[in-house]
């Protein structure tokens, strides 16, 4: 099994931390992975993104140009990353923000409103968590009690009461996942 | 097991440093290394082995400091990135003539001058060839991942003293910036004075009545023994290239066709491996993991058998120099590379592999 996955919105959303959350876990579970943040004129630009491989095998190229995954969170990275997903891939996205639409037809897209529903629960701090949630909702890479170690591995430990609320927002993205078009 | 951690390379280079038992850090900030000294100042080493950790004024202050501490056989590290490596060229060489210990870690950035801050294998010409004067050489390892990044620190402070020499772990902004599964090695422990004087004769550690003083140079105004200095340096560069070649082969069995690349090519290239199997292409990949000493007989005999090489590198063209000089005119040898801080996906090295090997 690898899952290559890019996840990219804005600075500040937390997009580089769900990765590392996600990685972190992954590591904990004994898979492979990496976790390779653009870094640089991109970010300062005000745009952030990752690319995180999950494998049980040695992983090869940390640079990708085409992904399993794409989780998308603004309408500059559906621009740029709507593409890059191999066909019968997976595309998630939050509509808030987003001006146009995923387009493709040969891949399953879903949408989460997660920034929408952060808010009015006030966990905007763990909207990163909700989305990600949704993703594991559909790929079950790790297993919750991985997610959960993950999360003390990658929070400072001044922050571990927070993780029942990371993992309250994960189940939350597990319900409010919408599915847009699925492939047979 | 060792203990298992989620690391960006940069930080391996830090959390290796002071498990390898390195007595001191000198540095000054440049990204896409910044971490290395960042990581090194939140730790603290200095409360948990005693290891000194210093910001520097410059590059040129860092490998100076860098000299001092050798001087006296201490465990002594510095990192830059490619314009703050060129700033440390002359101090280098200085090492390399009074045969000082050190290791010297280049994030590579994307050149020439100020260049980019973005990944780059530009400086291969200046790590393997001597970016410094004289007639001097390094052992450069050249790791491929954030578990290397920690390796090879190791390694690189075990050669050093070994051979007395300063050692380059010749890395870029990626494999620096990505994080990765690291499996660390146990803590060494820093060595205590007596042992300092017992492993290292020849530093600078205080005179006892017992012998003369201890001369840290690399000046020797009369020529004969400047040449003396000469023939004993070049004799332990003959030495490494016999007992430290490590290179790693991926697929080259039944291979016909050869990727060589190094560092973070060489992943690109693992990557591109698998695709152009898919597609029935037949190749498979050398990676070098010392740059100097280069695997020559073993390029040669493992590129002797294919059609065709394709050196890929993130620069206009340097290691297929040395690609070239093992193999001589039998195997076409092309080169991909893109430059300034641009990562070639392996998409492209699968086309460029077509177009330049193949239908070329």
């Amino acid at each position: 099994m690898t899952e290559e996955i890019i996840i990219a919105g804005f600075g500040g959303q937390g997009v580089l931390s769900m990765g590392k959350i996600l990685a972190y876990s992954g590591v904990m579970q004994n898979k492979e992975v990496s976790w390779m943040p653009s870094y640089g004129p991109e970010m300062r630009g005000g745009t952030a993104n990752v690319t995180v491989i999950i494998s049980d095998e040695r992983i090869s190229s940390p640079i990708l140009n085409s992904f399993d995954t794409a989780i998308i969170l603004n309408q500059q990275s559906m621009d740029k990353f709507e593409k890059t997903v191999k066909p019968g891939g997976l595309l998630i996205y939050d509509p808030n923000g987003i001006t146009r639409f995923p387009e493709r037809k040969d891949i399953n897209i879903y949408s989460i409103e997660a920034a929408d529903e952060a808010g009015k629960r006030g966990l905007s701090k763990i909207f990163n968590m909700i989305v990600l949630g949704g993703f594991l909702k559909l790929k079950p890479l790790v297993a919750p009690e991985f997610i959960h170690k993950g999360l003390e591995k990658s929070l400072p430990a001044r922050h571990h009461k927070l993780i029942p609320e990371n993992e309250k927002a994960i189940e939350l993205g597990k319900e409010i996942l919408k599915p847009i078009q699925v492939l047979n | 097991m060792g203990e298992l951690r989620l690391m960006k390379g940069n930080e391996a280079i830090a959390e290796a440093a002071i498990r390898a038992g390195c007595d001191g850090y000198f540095g000054y900030p440049i990204t896409p290394q910044s971490e290395v000294m960042e990581y090194l100042m939140a730790e603290k080493p200095h409360e948990r082995t005693g290891m000194v950790v210093l910001q520097a004024e410059s590059e040129v202050a860092s490998i100076n400091m860098l000299y001092g501490g050798a001087g006296t056989g201490k465990k002594v590290m510095t990192s830059s990135s490619s314009p703050g490596i060129s700033l440390m060229q002359e101090g280098i060489s200085y090492m390399a003539g009074a045969e000082l210990p050190a290791v010297v870690v280049n994030v590579v950035r994307g050149g020439p001058g100020l260049g980019t801050i973005q990944p780059s294998q530009a400086d291969y010409f200046q790590a393997v060839k001597g970016g410094g004067h004289g007639d001097y050489k390094m052992i450069v390892y050249a790791p491929a991942s954030v578990q290397e990044m920690s390796d090879h620190v190791k390694l690189a402070f075990d050669k050093a003293f070994q051979y007395r020499t300063p050692v380059m772990i010749l890395s870029d902004g990626a494999i620096g910036q990505m994080m990765e599964k690291v499996e660390l090695f146990d803590p060494i422990p820093r060595r205590t004075d007596e042992e300092v004087i017992a492993a290292c004769p020849w530093a600078s550690t205080g005179r006892p009545k017992t012998r003369n003083h201890n001369i840290i140079t690399s000046l020797d105004l009369d020529p004969a023994g400047q040449e003396k200095v000469n023939l004993k340096l070049q004799e332990k560069y003959r030495m490494m290239e016999q007992n430290e070649v490590m290179y790693e082969e991926i697929m080259t069995g039944d291979a016909e066709y050869l990727f060589v690349a190094f560092g973070l090519s060489a992943r690109i290239c693992q990557k591109a491996t698998d695709i152009a199997r898919a597609k029935g292409i037949k190749v498979g990949l050398f990676r070098p993991i010392t740059l100097f000493p280069f695997p020559t007989v073993q390029i040669a005999a493992t590129g002797s058998r294919v059609k065709g090489i394709l050196v890929v590198e993130m620069n206009a063209g340097q290691m297929i120099e040395d690609v070239r000089l093992s193999l001589g005119c039998k195997v076409k040898i092309e080169h991909f590379g893109r430059f300034g801080g641009i990562i070639p996906s392996p998409d492209e090295v699968v086309k460029a592999l077509e177009q330049k090997i193949i239908g070329g």
